[in-house]
């Protein structure tokens, strides 16, 4: 659809701009304040230019060797859960039933964990996963195995990546199951009547119609992984050790426990700053896909 | 016809992995702690509602639930109802940096909530809104504002403009234009707006627990008391769970016709 040039849009823009003007700009405009300031206490600060920057980017120092680490061990847990979650996903939705009562049975079943609040999640996970009340900690000591999600970091990150996919996968699964709806009856006819094996069917119709909720999908999913903070926290604490102590985990720390303005601050903009490129990069991406999408068909 | 195979199973083990925790807690919900602690039992032997007895008669665990519920609602509100004009904006007219405005939208979307915990609580407790839900709610406008518009304008864009020029070709006035026509053609989508406004602020916690302290403190933050001296109340814990799961479990089951399509966030 071709838009029309209208200045005075801005006023309909107008209210949504002041709101997150305000509860955006000047929240970050402190955090910009903090972090080339230092202070000795007593609300006195003076200017530290860019050293906390440098600090926080040299991974031989202390807050820069903690920030890496858990930079790597977030990075690594969005991608382990977002190689879980997409295929999974995919599968899923193929899996739904097409009409009848089952659609709204599963559909409710499945967007239930996406409305338990982040910490009950975590509750859910951390009772479900102890060895002496809960089901799965239980079981796997019945079997024989010695999983405990509270001293080994192996174990910590299994049920972690387990709650997770437990939490998220169902997004995946209905933004797929909502692009595979739209593809019309007359397709499979189609492609039954050229004899296409269900191999086809998937590769040429299905997964090039589910291609622009993928992308949407990955963008949900990468950018909640990668601030992932109420579900770990609530199951390990960061724990054992600091084996699952991720960037937000790791900011909460220093913001709220250590009130170590200066540090925190630098972090939290050079943490926004790996989010929005990311973000812009697959932003254009699907922004291009979509226009796309519209040339080829010709329409709206 | 081209059919996944085996998707039957597929679908059944994937529902029974979904709700297996969710039964452990409701399962918890109804022991006491003595049968939780001392043995493992599939359901409880001695079925007992002491758990949700005392959040019902304690006044400091009911009351969070309305608080929650609270800042909820206010925010729902407040975003799909700023959003509504800023999406036929973006979704109709060309302005000056409208595409740099609608992804700078977006990044608030993208900002951990962790960067803006400190900030928010000095920035709320300067203007004297902190420990209220008005703080919480406003807070939580920062990222659903802009996902209400993200989704708002998928859905205006699907009603062909044909629509808008008759209107006022026929004198209708851009507001009561808005109200009569665009609204009812757009109503599911609202919906869909007002159901993720509804889910990204009631499950969310950090902010919601950096901004209150007492009066307006929300159930979630309220479930961290279990921990006492004494040990884990196990019970009541999970007796609070499975109460957090109900409104969510309400509204999916109004909104589950539209679910599929709100979830592609009206852009399939």
């Amino acid at each position: 659809m071709e838009k029309i040039p209208n200045q005075k849009a801005w006023f309909l823009v107008l209210p949504v701009f002041a709101l997150v003007a305000f509860s955006a700009v000047i929240p970050l405009m402190t955090v910009v304040n903090y972090s080339v300031q230092d202070t000795f206490g007593n609300n006195k600060f003076f200017w530290n230019g860019i050293g906390w920057y440098q600090e926080l980017l040299s991974p031989s120092t202390e807050l820069g060797g903690r920030f890496f680490a858990s930079l790597w061990r977030n990075l690594a847990f969005s991608a382990i859960v977002l190689a879980i979650e997409m295929p999974l996903g995919i599968v899923i939705a193929l899996a739904m039933p097409r009409e009848g009562w089952g659609v709204a049975f599963s559909l409710v079943v499945l967007a239930l964990p996406l409305l338990i609040p982040w910490n009950v999640v975590g509750t859910i996970w951390q009772i479900f996963g102890r060895t002496d009340i809960g089901l799965l900690g239980y079981t796997l000591h019945w079997l024989g195995s010695d999983y405990n999600y509270v001293a080994s970091p192996l174990d910590a990150w299994l049920t972690i990546i387990a709650m997770d996919v437990w939490h998220w996968s169902s997004l995946v699964a209905l933004l797929c199951y909502a692009g595979l709806k739209s593809i019309p009856e007359a397709f499979y006819q189609a492609a039954s009547i050229d004899g296409a094996s269900r191999w086809a069917v998937f590769w040429a119709i299905q997964l090039p119609k589910m291609k622009r909720v993928l992308l949407i999908a990955g963008l949900l999913r990468f950018m909640d992984s990668f601030m992932i903070y109420t579900e770990p926290f609530v199951v390990t604490g960061g724990g054992p050790g600091n084996s699952t102590t991720f960037l937000s985990i790791e900011l909460v720390k220093l913001a709220l426990g250590q009130f170590d303005l200066g540090k925190a601050a630098a972090m939290s903009i050079v943490y926004m700053l790996i989010i929005i490129i990311v973000c812009w990069v697959y932003y254009t991406v699907m922004t291009n896909a979509g226009e796309d999408r519209g040339s080829a068909r010709g329409g709206p | 016809m081209y059919a996944l195979p085996g998707r039957h199973v597929i679908l059944a083990l994937f529902i029974v992995f979904l709700l297996l925790p969710i039964y452990w807690l409701i399962n918890m919900s109804f022991k006491t702690n003595g049968e939780i602690t001392s043995t493992m039992t599939l359901w409880p032997l001695q079925p007992t509602l002491a758990n949700y007895r005392v959040i019902f008669t304690d006044p400091s665990w009911y009351l969070s639930y309305v608080n929650s519920l609270e800042y909820v609602l206010i925010n729902t509100v407040l975003s799909v109802s700023l959003a509504l004009p800023a999406a036929y904006a973006f979704s109709r007219y060309n302005f000056l940096g409208d595409k740099h405005l609608f992804f700078w939208l977006l990044t608030n979307r993208m900002a951990p909530a962790a960067v803006f915990a400190l900030p928010f609580f000095n920035l709320y407790s300067a203007i004297g809104l902190f420990d209220t839900p008005w703080a919480v709610a406003l807070a939580h406008c920062l990222f659903n504002i802009p996902l209400a518009v993200w989704i708002l304008e998928g859905f205006i864009s699907g009603v062909p403009r044909e629509i808008d020029e008759t209107a006022f070709l026929d004198g209708y006035s851009f507001p009561r234009f808005f109200m009569k026509i665009l609204l009812p053609l757009i109503a599911s989508g609202v919906g869909v707006a007002a159901f993720f406004c509804f889910m990204f602020s009631w499950v969310e916690l950090l902010l919601a627990r950096t901004l209150t302290s007492v009066n307006a403190k929300p159930i979630a933050a309220t479930m961290t008391r279990t921990v006492s001296a004494a040990g884990m109340d196990w019970g009541v814990l999970a007796a609070a769970g499975v109460l957090t799961l109900i409104p969510g479990a309400v509204v999916i089951w109004f909104v589950r016709n539209y679910i599929a399509r709100g979830f592609a966030l009206g852009r399939v």
